[in-house]
Parts: structure tokens; sequence; C-alpha cells
């Protein structure tokens, strides 16, 4: 992490990303407020408090009790269970795989697990499950730890991810956005491991774009895998944190009274998050803890409204402006004068019809 | 997203409330409907926690599963809600009518009435969806007996769930999408999918601005959430407590779901009264008519015993659906914008339709050039609307939907005005002589549009055991041994 990301936080350690914070970073990749943050490791939830536009992504206990309970199902007995729904979708059928646990998680043994995790892929010659490895990404300049649920050899030597979700597989269907979040995460570490093997003199190519997701079937707690490509995500993903390598630039570019300090009173974080662009569209209110106060903040946009509604008023920025427009009030600069005419005749014909 | 529609929505923004997107109703409204609200337990399976249902709005009956990770709790919730819905269903299967088919050579019957569910969301429509699978496989005997009416509940959500797939249907809707055809609110569509969020704009509560309203509507601890998926809050703060126990406390179990699910009830009724404000689109009640048809040709499956729906269709049967919805979507879109002048002018700022006037008029003009004389009349229309129309094609009138106008000459006057000749056939009565009234008058202002209410042939699908094994057919005869 550059100087000028780190000063961004003030005292206040940065905060730590997992798979599910960087599959966010592809939610809005052109938002750079988001990247600044985000690289800098601010803690958005708090931040957002702490200005009064708290957001709502609280997570229910019994949601995360199932999920447990499952994956703890899945790798009771060296995970004899979850072998034998691998076994299936991924045509394993050497009789002995073997298993090893890394470990739980605890930050002090964090080099040592990744340490171990280098060392067990680099010698890994037949099936094996590795539970608990630590993979590492480079995000911003910044090494992130990264923690798949586990990682399933093939035989041919071929690395698979593996995701253990607890939403239901119900006659072959799941929840497509469920579906999307878990492949942009396999994704996550797909890539990871990818950049481990190309270090350790290995093929990337070894890891499988097929991630295998594990889920329980119909309305059951029985497993069922399938395997999900994730090459889509992936070059999303690889195009976002490229992107968020370059961020230190705008980072430095920040005048210095620019800080996201959070002992500071709210009204000079306010005027900090003025200083970076955001790009506010509706889909922040489900993926960036920041999106109440940029919501508020671009009140009045057409984006606001929707990127299909900005996209139909013919990219105007503002709402007052679309309507100036519309009723002929303002002049429309050279490229608006197709979306003046468009907006005209759709007010005349608004009007024409509603009696107005 | 049509400009119209945005531009709606930006005008709301501005005034500060919502605009309405069509003048007329384009969906059925019961007299008795049945109104379902779901919660389901987060993290489970589509496992039930509690729901309000009913048919009156001061009469709403609480469902609430005493334990929802027991088994047997969900099923006591599943009969109890059959014993609600199976007996609004079958009080639909009393009378029945007689229609002509096949030109009036045989006639079918069908109820003159039929059940319509209401759920807030598409969420609700899901749950509906999933409900009706977990449940019509059961059977009532045996080691995993489910109680009586379990299964039949099951085949008749899975009914209702298909049935809101079909674009303008009338048996299921939600809330959220009903509202979300009829008015544009100032925010998102993301917000709107927030049933109170929606109404914020719709009927702000007395003595609140819209954007207060919606505000509150937001906060999940003054307003909770229309279901299915609960607030997370409420359950690690509320619910977690009492259900921690083996035996939850049922009263009181109760009493904290009931006021979770009550605002929403009312907004569902609030809801349902403010589209009651519109009066309905003229071919609303054909499409209530088809919807009828759906019922009754399914309540008779039933009666007659036929099996459960499959989990998947096969792919013939997929393909066929996928064709009839198709045609359910153009029929419908078209259907839309001939009742509503306001839906028919999304079409004229797209070219798809232009308002004209009538400059000249020949009704009397007979074309004798084929074997029979016909009558051809010949109409001039001028209009300053954008007319995106070649020699030959055929045009309707939403207000004489029988009759064709064919385009004979379009030319172009000055910089604003544009001349189409046109030529008349059919909707004019049988004699050479056309109709009063039937020929468009010099000085009358029509609307002209390619869309077209025509009857469309679907395409036509093998049967089943016409259709290769590898499309679902039957598997290929085994060679015989030498
Ligand atoms: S909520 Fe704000 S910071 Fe977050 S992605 Fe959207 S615009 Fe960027």
């Amino acid at each position: 992490m550059t100087p000028a990301l780190d000063r961004l936080r003030g005292g206040a350690p940065a905060k730590r990303h997992n798979a599910r914070t960087i599959a966010a970073l592809t939610a809005n990749p052109g938002c750079t407020r988001r990247a600044v943050l985000d690289a800098a490791g601010i803690d958005k939830p708090k931040l957002a408090q702490h200005i009064g536009f708290p957001g709502n992504f609280g997570q229910s206990r019994f949601a995360l009790a199932r999920g447990n309970g499952f994956e703890a199902m899945l790798k009771a007995d060296d995970c004899a269970l979850l072998l034998s729904v691998l076994r299936d979708a991924l045509g394993l059928d050497t009789p002995e795989v073997s298993y090893d646990d890394l470990g739980e998680d605890a930050d002090d043994t964090l080099r040592a697990r990744h340490g171990r995790t280098r060392k067990l892929l680099a010698a890994a010659a037949g099936a094996a499950l590795i539970d608990h490895p630590l993979l590492t990404l480079d995000v911003a300049g910044r090494q992130v730890f990264l923690e798949p649920d586990l990682i399933a050899f093939q035989v041919e030597g071929r690395l698979h991810v593996v995701e253990i979700k607890s939403f239901a597989i119900v006659d072959g269907q799941a929840d497509s956005a469920k579906v999307s979040a878990a492949a942009v995460q396999a994704a996550v570490y797909v890539l990871a491991l990818r950049r481990l093997l190309a270090e350790l003199g290995h093929d990337p190519s070894l890891v499988s774009h097929d991630a295998v997701l594990v889920c329980p079937r119909d309305f059951s707690l029985q497993p069922t895998a399938v395997l999900v490509d994730v090459r889509k995500q992936l070059s999303t993903l690889t195009r976002q944190l490229k992107r968020l390598a370059s961020v230190s630039d705008v980072a430095e570019a920040l005048p210095q009274s620019v800080s996201f300090d959070l002992s500071l009173p709210p009204a000079d974080l306010i005027a900090s998050l003025r200083h970076v662009e955001a790009r506010y569209a509706p889909e922040c209110l489900s993926a960036c803890e920041l999106a109440v106060h940029c919501r508020h903040e671009a009140a009045g946009t057409t984006a606001a409204l929707g990127r299909p509604v900005r996209d139909a008023l013919g990219g105007v920025d503002t709402v007052e402006e679309a309507l100036a427009l519309a009723a002929g009030a303002r002049t429309p600069t050279e490229e608006q004068v197709e979306a003046a005419a468009l907006l005209q005749a759709a007010a005349r014909l608004r009007a024409e019809v509603l009696g107005s | 997203m049509s400009t119209l529609t945005a531009l709606a929505r930006a005008q709301a923004r501005a005034e500060g409330r919502a605009q309405p997107i069509a003048t007329v109703r384009h969906l059925h409204l019961h007299a008795r409907p049945f109104v379902f609200i779901p919660y389901a337990m987060a993290g489970e399976a589509n496992a039930p926690l509690a729901a309000l249902a009913g048919t009156g709005p001061d009469d709403p009956r609480l469902l609430v599963v005493a334990q929802p990770r027991n088994r047997d709790d969900r099923f006591a919730f599943a009969a109890e809600l059959a014993g609600l819905l199976l007996p609004y269903v079958d009080s639909f299967t009393a009378v029945a009518e007689a229609v002509a088919v096949d030109r009036g050579r045989d006639v079918r019957y069908r109820y003159v009435d039929a059940p319509q569910l209401w759920v807030p969301n598409t969420g609700g429509v899901d749950f509906i969806r999933l409900f009706g699978r977990s449940t019509r496989f059961r059977t009532t005997e045996g080691e995993y007996a489910v109680p009586a009416g379990v299964p039949l509940l099951g085949r008749w959500l899975t009914f209702f769930a298909g049935s809101a797939e079909v674009p303008g249907s009338s048996l299921l809707l939600n809330a959220v999408q009903a509202l979300s055809s009829h008015w544009a609110t100032g925010q998102s569509s993301a917000e709107d999918a927030q049933l109170a969020a929606l109404m914020a704009w719709l009927r702000p509560p007395p003595g609140r601005s819209v954007l207060e309203a919606a505000a509150a509507a937001e906060d999940p601890a003054v307003t909770p959430p229309a279901g299915p998926a609960t607030d997370p809050s409420f359950d690690n703060h509320v619910l977690a407590p009492l259900l921690s126990v083996a035996e939850p406390d049922v009263a009181e179990l109760s009493e904290v779901l009931r006021a979770q699910l009550l605002p929403t009830w009312r907004l569902m009724w609030q809801a349902l009264d403010l589209l009651g404000t519109l009066p309905p689109g003229a071919r609303v009640a054909s499409r209530w008519d088809g919807d009828r048809d759906a019922f009754s040709a399914f309540a008779q499956h039933v009666a007659e015993g036929g099996p459960p729906q499959p989990r998947r269709d096969g792919a013939v049967a997929a393909a066929a659906r996928l064709s009839r919805l198709e045609a359910a979507a153009t029929r419908y879109a078209v259907q839309r914008a001939f009742d509503d002048p306001l839906v028919m002018a999304e079409h004229r700022l797209a070219g798809a339709a232009f308002a004209a006037e009538v400059t000249l008029a020949k009704a009397d003009r007979i074309d004798d050039s084929g074997k029979r004389p016909v009558l051809r009349p010949r109409i001039m229309v001028v209009t300053s609307e954008p007319v995106r129309v070649e020699p030959g094609a055929a045009l309707t009138s939403p207000a004489r939907p029988g009759q064709k106008a064919t385009v004979v000459s379009v030319t172009r006057l000055d910089g604003t005005k544009t001349e189409v000749l046109l030529e008349l056939s059919g909707g004019m009565g049988r004699k050479l002589v056309a109709e009063p009234g039937s020929v468009p008058e010099v000085g009358e202002r029509i609307l002209l549009t390619t869309l077209s209410e025509a009857y469309r042939p679907g395409g036509a699908f093998p049967e089943p055991d016409q259709t290769p094994w590898t499309h679902g057919g039957p598997p290929a005869p085994a060679a015989l041994p030498e």
C-alpha cells in the first residue's frame, strides 16, 4: 500500500479484505470513490454510520447458523460426505484421497498457514482436498489473505476451487443472484490460486475455470455439486484489480485535507467524500455500504432513477435539465439536440393524452 | 424503458408525487381476492415462518410455524393454508357456462368466475412456486405422511405460480408489479421493489410528504419488510430468543409476527383500492375469460385425478410453453396499447403509430378488378407525427380493430406534415355499401398503428412420442442382436 492511501485512514488499521469484499469490488467498477476507499482499507460501514447514513447490511443469525451447519456436516469425518459429492461432480475415481486441514482462522498464524498451503500445493500429485488453505492476492498494492472453503484436486492434476454455499438448488435451479455472487467469489480464489501456481513455477491454467459449487439439494440438507464456469467473472475481476492498482495515483492527487480518519467530525468526512468522485446507481444499494449517502448526494440526478431511466432520457444528467429540455425551456447543447427532440415529443404526447 | 415512462419518473421526482403511466387498469381486479403475505425462515430453503392470508381487509388470518426447523410444524402450516385456500378455490367451481368452440360445432364448459391471489412482490410469487414444489409430491400415507390437503395445495400453488408467468394473466398478481405498471414514482425500480416505499409515493400517510414517507418505508425498524425475507435484526433480536427454546411460546411468537406482517397487509388492501380507482381496459375482460379457461381446465384435471405437475417440463412441453408465453406477451403488449392511449403514445413516439386527421374519404369505392366486386373505400389522412411506414403496410385503428387499412402512398407535404393514402377492407358489413360509421369521415381524428391484434398461429410441436430422445422423447429402440 502506498503512503498516499495509508494516510487517508488516519491512525486506523486497514480493513481486512476477504473474497466477499473483493467480489464486491466488481459491483460498481466505474466508481472512483469506492476504489479509493477500498484500496485504502477504510471501514465503509463504520464511515457510513458515522456520517449519519447507516446502510442495511445485517445478516440473520439463522442464515449464518444454517450455513455453518451445512459446512460442518460436509466436512465431518475428514470430509466424507463432501468427497462423495465431489467424486460424482468431478469424476474422481481414486479410492484414496488425502485430506489436509490447515487449521482455523487466526490472525497470528496467517503467514504460517499460507506457507503450508504453498508447500502442499507445490507437492500435491494425487487427488487431495485441502481445507482452510490460505491464498493471497494483491489488491491495490496490498497483500490480502484469502480463505477458500476448500480446494479440491483432481486426479489429472487439475485444481478445482470448491465453494460451499447454503442456498438450495431445487430441481437443478437456484436463485440466480446468489449463484452469480458465489461465482464471483469463486473467481477470486481461482485467480489467487493461479497466481500462486505461476509463482511456484507451475502452469496457472492447471486451475480450472470451472469452480465447484456445493449446495443443499431441493428442500433437504443433502448436498449436491454443480460446476460453474467463472471465466467471465475472472476477466471482470482482473480488470478491476488492475484498475485498483492505479488508484494510488488518484489518492496522491487528492488535497492534503482529504481524510477518512473516523475520529474526524462527520462534516469533515462528508467534505472529504465530495473530493472523490462517485458514480451512484441504484445497484449500489445492495452492493456498497456507502449507498445511502451517495444516493442522498445524487438526489436530482437521472442516474439516481436508474440506468435505464437515464438512458431513456437521452443521457441528460439531471432531472431538472431533462424536464427543461422536454418543456423546450432550455436550449440543448449540440449532443443534446436529438435527446431534446425526443423528450419534447414525449412531453407533448403525455400532455395530449392526459389532457394537461 | 420508454422515454415516456422515464419522463414520467422525472416529473414524479420534480413534483414529489407519482405520475400515471396508464389511463386504464390493465388487469382484472377481483371482488373477492385472496391476499397472501408469506414470511420465510432466513437461510432455509423456502421454509415458511408465518403468513397473513384472507379475502377481506378486516379478516387477516395469521398462520405461524411453531418451530420452523421442525418438519411436522411446517406441514401443519401447509395444512392450515390448505384449509384457507382450497375452500376459496373450490368456491369458484359451482357455476359453469357453456362456450361454443370449433365455430359452434361443439361446446365446452368454463366456470363463471375464478380465484385471484395477491402477494406483495415477486418474492411472494417465488415463495408460492417453491412451496408448491415442496408440497405437491408429498403423500398422505405411510411413514412420511403429510396432512390431507397438503399435496392438493401444492398442485394449486404450482398452478398459480405457472399462470403468473403468463403476461396478462390475473390469477396470481403481485402488488409491486401491478402498481408500477400503472404509475411511475420519482425513485428507481430498486426502491419501488419495496411495497412500502412504492406506496409512499402513491399514497403517503396523512401529514407526511412523499420523501418522508419513502424514508420511513426504508427503515425496517419502522416499516417491517413485505417478505418473504425477514428483517435480519428482527431475526436476531426478537425471533432468535423466542425460538431458542425447544417449545417456543406460540402466543408470543404469533404476536410479534402479526406485528411484522400487519403493516404490509394494510398496504396490500390500499394497493387494491388504488388500482380500483382506474377503469378497466376494454380487453381486460377477454383476458380474464382466458384465465377462467385455464382455471376450469386445471380444476377439471385435478377432479379427474390427473397427476401433479412434473418437476421440470420435458423438452417439447418446455418449447411449447415458451412459445405460448411469447404469444401471450405479444398479445398483451398490443392489447395494452389498443386499450390505453397513454401506452399507445409510446408506440407513437417510437414511430409504430401516428395520430392523423381524415382529409378525404371515398366510402363507396368499389374495386371490381377481381372476379367479384368488393368494397374498398379509400381515405386520405394528414399527420404532423413521424410516419415510418411504407406503401403496402397494413395498419389498424384501435377504434375499428376489425378493419385493415393498407397504405397506398406516403407523401411528405412540407417539413412537418405527411399525407397518407389508405385503402380500407373489413369491418364494414357484408354489403357493397359500408355500414354507417364504419368508414372514418372527413375531419375525424384517428389513430393508425402497425400493431395488430390479428391471430398469429404459434409453432407446431411434435408429440412426445415423435420427439428424438435427445429432446426428451422415447429412447431409440435398441438394435436387435444379429
Ligand atoms: S455507493 Fe457510492 S461509493 Fe459505493 S459504489 Fe456506489 S457511488 Fe461508489
